[in-house]
C-alpha cells in the first residue's frame, strides 16, 4: 500500500500539486488521470523520489519514504519497478542486458539464475529470441514490453507506470494494459498508472484518482466512472462531441 | 551568486560520486576498464596527431630563432624536451583532450538524463552520480598522465623528425640535446599538471552532462559548456601551478 498525505509542490511561484491525500492499494490497479498539466506526473515522480514534494508525506505501507537514510531508501528502491513512458532502456545495452542490469548490480546470482530469470520475463511479457537485440532494433510496443520485463525482473512489490500506452496503436495498447494488470493481481504488486488513455481507465480503472490543477477532484473505479455527475470527470472523459453524443444517446435509453 | 551555486552543486555531486559506497564492485569494475578503453586508446590517434606536430613545429621555431647565434644547436633538442615535458604535453594535450573526452562525457550522461536513464538507475536503487562520474574520472586520472607521457616522448620524435633529416643539426647533437640538464623536478611538474587537468576536465564535463534539462539546444550547450570551462580551468590551473611549483 502506498499513502500520499497532503502534499504539497510549487516550482517558483507556480502551485502544481495542492494537498493531495489518496491511497494506492495492493494488488490493484491505481489509476492517476487528468488533462495535461494536472499534475499527474509530477505526483508519480515525488510517488518514486524522483521529486521531494513542498510539503505533505509519502508512506510505503508503514514507512516514511522521505524519512529515509540512503541504505534503507535502497532496500524500499529493490522493491519499485517502474515503467516510463519513453521505455528508459539503454540504447547501448541489448535487450537481455538491459533487463539483467538490475540483477547484476544488486544480486549475488549466478550467471545461470540470471539468464534464466531474464528469459522468464522476457516470457511473461509474450517475448522470446529478440534477447541479443538492442532497444532501436525492436518496435515500440516490444520496447514497452522490454521495459516491464526490466520493471519486474527483482519482484517488486510496487510498479510505476508513466503513461504505458502513449504513442502505441490501441491494439498494442490494451495488450500492455492487459499485461500490466495480470501481472499486478497475480503477484499482488501496488500498482501504479498515470495515463490520460481512456481505455486504461474502463479496462483496468480498479482505483482511479482525477487530478485536476493540481488537486485530486474526484476518486473511485471504472464502474463509477459512467455514474459520475462530477463535471470535471464528465468533461474528461467525454471531452469529443462524439462521446457526449454517445453519453446522451446511453442516458435517453436507460 | 550563480557561480557559488554551480560551484556548492558541483562539490556535492563530486562528493557523492566519489565517496559513495559502490553498490557492486564488479559492475564498477567493468564500467572503469569501458572507460579506460573509451578515454585512453580512444585518445591514441589525437594525442598521437598533435605531440608529433608540436614537437615538430617547436623545434622548427626554435632552430629559426638559433639561426646565426652563437646558442649551441644541440639546445633544440634540450629545448623541445623541455617544452614537451613542463608545458606542450600536459597543457596542449589536456586542452585538446577536453574537446574530446569533456564534450563525449557531457553529451553522454546529458543524453541519459534526457532519456530518462538516469531517472531508471535512481528507481532502481543506483547512485547514479557514483556509478556514472566515478569511473570516469578515475579512468582519466590513470589514462590522462599515460597519455601525456607518451605525448613528451611523441614530440621528441617529432622535434627530431622534422630537424635532423633536413640538416638542422645532426642526430647525434639531438640526442645530447635530449639528454642536457635534464632535471627530474620537471617530470613532477608534468604529472601534478597531467592529474589535475585530467580531473578537472572529467568532473567539469560531468557536471555539466548530470544536470542538463530541456532538449537537443540545451545538450549541445551543456556539450559546449564543458569545453570551454575544461579549457578555462585547465588555464587556470596551468598557471597557479606554474607559481606555485615553479
Amino acid at each position: 500500500m502506498i499513502r500520499v498525505e497532503d502534499i504539497y509542490k510549487s516550482f517558483g511561484d507556480h502551485e502544481v500539486l495542492k494537498g493531495i491525500t489518496h491511497t494506492f492499494e495492493p494488488g490493484k490497479t491505481n489509476l492517476i488521470i487528468g488533462r495535461s498539466g494536472a499534475g499527474k506526473t509530477v505526483l508519480l515522480k515525488i510517488l518514486v523520489g524522483l521529486i521531494t514534494p513542498s510539503s505533505g508525506k509519502v508512506w510505503y505501507d508503514d514507512v516514511d519514504f522521505f524519512e529515509l537514510d540512503r541504505k534503507q531508501l535502497r532496500a524500499i528502491r529493490m522493491k519499485v519497478g517502474m515503467l516510463f513512458q519513453g521505455s528508459a532502456l539503454f540504447d547501448s545495452m541489448t535487450v537481455e542486458e538491459n533487463i539483467r542490469f538490475p540483477l547484476d548490480m544488486f544480486t549475488q546470482w549466478t550467471e545461470k539464475e540470471k539468464v534464466d530469470r531474464v528469459n522468464y520475463c522476457l516470457e511473461r511479457v509474450g517475448l522470446d529470441r529478440i534477447n541479443e537485440k538492442y532497444p532501436s532494433e525492436i518496435s515500440g510496443g516490444m520496447q514497452k514490453r522490454v521495459g516491464i520485463a526490466r520493471a519486474i525482473v527483482l519482484n517488486p512489490s510496487y510498479l510505476f507506470c508513466d503513461e504505458p500506452n502513449s504513442g502505441l496503436d490501441p491494439k498494442t495498447a490494451l495488450l500492455i494494459d492487459e499485461l500490466i494488470k495480470d501481472i499486478t493481481y497475480e503477484n499482488n504488486i501496488t500498482t501504479v498508472i498515470n495515463t490520460h488513455d481512456m481505455n486504461s481507465v474502463m479496462e483496468i480503472g480498479d482505483n482511479i484518482a482525477l487530478l485536476h490543477q493540481g488537486e485530486l477532484v474526484w476518486t473511485g473505479n471504472k464502474t463509477e466512472v459512467m455514474s459520475s455527475d462530477n463535471q470535471i470527470l464528465q468533461d474528461f472523459i467525454f471531452a469529443s462531441p462524439f462521446l457526449k453524443r454517445l453519453r446522451q444517446a446511453a442516458i435517453a435509453k436507460g | 551568486m550563480n557561480l557559488l551555486f554551480h560551484f556548492g552543486r558541483y562539490v556535492m555531486l563530486l562528493g557523492n560520486a566519489l565517496f559513495a559506497r559502490p553498490e557492486n564492485l564488479r559492475m564498477y569494475r567493468k564500467e572503469l576498464l569501458r572507460q579506460m578503453d573509451d578515454i585512453g586508446v580512444g585518445s591514441l590517434f589525437i594525442v598521437f596527431l598533435i605531440s608529433v606536430f608540436m614537437g615538430a613545429v617547436a623545434a622548427l621555431q626554435f632552430a629559426y630563432q638559433l639561426d646565426g647565434q652563437l646558442v649551441p644547436l644541440y639546445y633544440i633538442g634540450y629545448i623541445v624536451r623541455d617544452f614537451a615535458l613542463i608545458e606542450a604535453a600536459p597543457t596542449i594535450t589536456s586542452l585538446v583532450l577536453a574537446g574530446k573526452i569533456g564534450s563525449n562525457i557531457a553529451a553522454e550522461i546529458g543524453g541519459m538524463r534526457q532519456k530518462e536513464h538516469i531517472d531508471a538507475m535512481e528507481i532502481m536503487g543506483v547512485n547514479t552520480a557514483a556509478f556514472l562520474i566515478r569511473p570516469k574520472i578515475l579512468a582519466s586520472l590513470v589514462m590522462i598522465p599515460v597519455l601525456v607521457t607518451l605525448a613528451v616522448f611523441l614530440a621528441i620524435v617529432g622535434g627530431y623528425l622534422a630537424t635532423v633529416p633536413f640538416g638542422y643539426l645532426t642526430d647525434v647533437d639531438y640526442i645530447r640535446g635530449v639528454h642536457a640538464y635534464f632535471d627530474s623536478y620537471n617530470v613532477f611538474i608534468m604529472y601534478v599538471k597531467a592529474v589535475t587537468f585530467a580531473f578537472l576536465l572529467t568532473s567539469v564535463s560531468a557536471y555539466q552532462g548530470y544536470f542538463v534539462t530541456g532538449g537537443s539546444i540545451e545538450l549541445g550547450r551543456a556539450s559546449t559548456n564543458a569545453v570551454v570551462f575544461s579549457d578555462i580551468l585547465i588555464l587556470l590551473f596551468d598557471y597557479l601551478i606554474a607559481v606555485l611549483l615553479t
